[in-house]
């Protein structure tokens, strides 16, 4: 009886070690003698900058119904879902002047800035609240400036909706998918569950693939998106050429998005 | 000890049994927000944070205000709190369950909260909130219990006590500070944007929190013929009265810098909550009725003889609880959400579902307190120490 719960325990204990040893050879065997990680590949296409940023030409830019367009691609591609309350999800939007730079309105303004409409998305800042508060990193800033999030490590806590000063998060307060249609919904884009909050991203996954985000591209010229870093870039040519502002530049989060005025 | 709790007269069961049932309620309602989202409740892109966040603050300060007993008991060695010092570390382990509770309802994914610790992110306030909370509640429950459980044995209490005490007593103040924090390091937020916020916190706390503890003691009283004694009661009511008059005082200080200096983004938040704008008006009588309260509340306890009027105590008690509570509990969190960032205003105001919620997480603390309650006046009661000689 004792012998053989001996040999039964050396058995197990035998068997438990080849099992710790059986990942260990495989990798052995298939990684060619190195034991180095895999890593991803990367798209020998995808755009690289050190640091992302746009420039919206609101001269040319400046009617709900222009906007909207670029928000509703914007939208679709991004599996967005439309929901008719306060408790809606916006990665693009529409605002007045007053409602987009609160803290730089005039009594008497132009005709044309009281008519004008402007676009508003997240500012992807260099210096971001809504990453100092989150608690667990699940939205964070990339090394080429993109505040990014990752659905899956987000608890909802919505700590960064309250640090956000441009209102630019939305929370999933409902499962999206119920207010999207999902035959018509973008295969190649997640969509997200209730219970997370999200935001523009700046097209990470365009960008990776060597395209441009996608309100960039079908603005007609009208949104310049480029590198900030690079002096010779389209962005930082239309900041030499023309006066910018950029939204609660008192909030000293720095924002990556300029809207020529 | 815990055997205590489960010997009680039929009004004790049927209490229970009550409590029981109201968190059986509160949680069909809560997995429904589980199931379908935290659409239930009232809140919006514009107001992200609601009831429930509002009362995890109030309750932090509930939590932290026990040091105003263990201070001078441990500190100055003011023999007459010896009977209320397990009332306060009993009442504020009460409260952080409550806190906790509150925060794992509130959060879209509570099945990930773990990855708060998983993730551990120093720059975030919460992370630091989740440590400070937690470590209170761990020192509260053994520093309560030991001492309790050493009384019982009639035996001294161990040495390591003491030092435990000590970390006990300022640990309170950092809880309501880093709670504060959350709020105060927020850009574009004016109502919570000042360096008073950690103090107001703090004066809110020591008096709102004793206030209510001695309305649940003086309830206690009546149950179990336990006697915190007059001495003990009276010295509380003064610390209250005091840190009711620094609220207040801290409060006028925010009035003042956004009047005075005429800038629409501090006066905002505060002509929203009091006189209302743009047609919205919710919380106009409410905040009325904080400032009116509060007033009469110092009225009813500066002068000496009405504050040791035995009679009207309660009464001054409550007026201040209802005061401090619609500031924090309902001012606090919408002024700081409104105006939203393009200087609009989304109304927020809670739904029944939420209210049940926080039913249940409230009749969870309730639960918590009857039973350490219990187990405490038992024990005083065989020590026949029920009763505190003045």
């Amino acid at each position: 009886m004792k012998q053989s719960r001996r040999n039964f325990l050396k058995f197990a204990g035998l068997s438990a070690a080849g099992l710790c040893l059986a990942p260990a050879t495989a990798a052995m065997a298939s990684g060619g003698g190195t034991s180095k990680e895999g890593h991803a590949v990367v798209n020998s296409n995808s755009l690289h900058a050190k640091r992302w940023a746009m420039v919206i030409d609101t001269r040319k830019l400046n009617t709900e119904e222009a906007i909207e367009a670029l928000a509703e691609t914007c939208h679709h591609i991004h599996n967005v879902p439309t929901i008719e309350s306060d408790q809606n999800i916006k990665w693009m939007w529409t605002g007045s002047y007053g409602e987009v730079f609160p803290e730089q309105e005039n009594n008497f303004p132009s005709e044309d800035q009281e008519k004008h409409k402007f676009p508003l998305l997240c500012n992807h800042c260099e210096f971001p609240s809504c990453v100092r508060v989150c608690p667990t990193k699940a939205t964070f800033k990339r090394a080429d400036g993109i505040v990014a999030m990752d659905y899956h490590r987000c608890i909802g806590c919505r700590y960064c909706m309250a640090a956000c000063p441009y209102g630019s998060r939305s929370f999933n307060f409902m499962d999206p998918r119920t207010h999207l249609d999902m035959d018509k919904i973008n295969t190649k884009f997640p969509t997200r569950m209730r219970g997370v909050v999200e935001k523009c991203n700046f097209c990470v996954e365009r960008l990776a693939v060597g395209e441009l985000p996608a309100c960039a591209e079908k603005s007609g010229g009208s949104i310049v998106f480029g590198d900030l870093q690079d002096p010779d870039s389209n962005v930082r040519k239309a900041l030499r050429e023309n006066f910018t502002i950029r939204r609660k530049p008192t909030a000293g989060t720095e924002p990556g998005v300029y809207y020529i005025i | 000890m815990l055997e205590k709790a489960l010997k009680g007269g039929p009004k004790y069961w049927a209490w229970i049994g009550f409590l029981l049932l109201v968190i059986a309620s509160g949680f069909c309602v809560y997995l429904g927000q589980l199931k379908e989202g935290m659409t239930i409740t009232g809140l919006s892109r514009d107001v992200s944070w609601g009831f429930y966040i509002a009362q995890f603050t109030y309750l932090v300060g509930l939590a932290a205000s026990g040091v105003m007993i263990v201070l001078p008991y441990y500190f100055h060695h003011y023999k007459k709190f010896k009977g209320m010092v397990i009332m306060g570390e009993f009442m504020a382990i009460a409260a952080v369950v409550m806190c906790l509770g509150f925060i794992i309802v509130d959060i879209g994914q509570p099945q990930r909260m773990l990855n708060i610790i998983f993730h551990p992110t120093p720059n975030s306030i919460l992370f630091w909130d989740m440590i400070v909370l937690n470590g209170y509640l761990i020192l509260n429950v053994v520093i309560g219990w030991t001492c309790l459980e050493c009384e019982r044995q009639r035996v001294e209490t161990p040495k390591w006590i003491k030092p435990l005490a000590y970390t006990s007593i300022v640990w309170a103040f950092s809880i309501h500070t880093v709670t504060a924090f959350l709020y105060a390091g927020l850009p574009g937020r004016h109502y919570w944007l000042t360096a008073i916020l950690a103090a107001r916190f703090l004066a809110s706390a020591f008096c709102s929190g004793p206030a209510i503890l001695l309305l649940v003691v003086f309830l206690v009283r009546k149950i179990t013929k336990y006697e915190p004694g007059k001495g003990a009661i009276g010295t509380l009511t003064t610390i209250i009265t005091y840190a009711m008059c620094v609220n207040v005082f801290f409060f006028l200080l925010e009035v003042f810098t956004a009047f005075y200096s005429n800038m629409p983004g501090h006066i905002h938040p505060l002509a929203y909550l009091f006189a209302g704008s743009h047609g919205h008006h919710e919380l106009v009588p409410w905040m009325w009725t904080a400032a009116i309260f509060a007033i009469l509340s110092l009225a009813l306890l500066i002068p000496p003889k009405l504050r040791y009027n035995q009679k009207l105590l309660p009464w001054s008690l409550a007026i201040l609880v209802i005061a401090t509570w619609i500031d924090k509990g309902l001012g606090l969190l919408i002024g700081g959400f409104t105006p939203n960032p393009f200087n609009e205003i989304t109304v927020y105001w809670p739904t029944g579902r939420e209210l049940m919620v926080s039913m249940m997480v409230y009749a969870l603390g309730a639960l918590t307190l009857t039973v350490l309650y219990k187990i405490a006046t038992d024990v005083k009661r065989e020590l026949g120490e029920l009763t505190t000689p003045d």
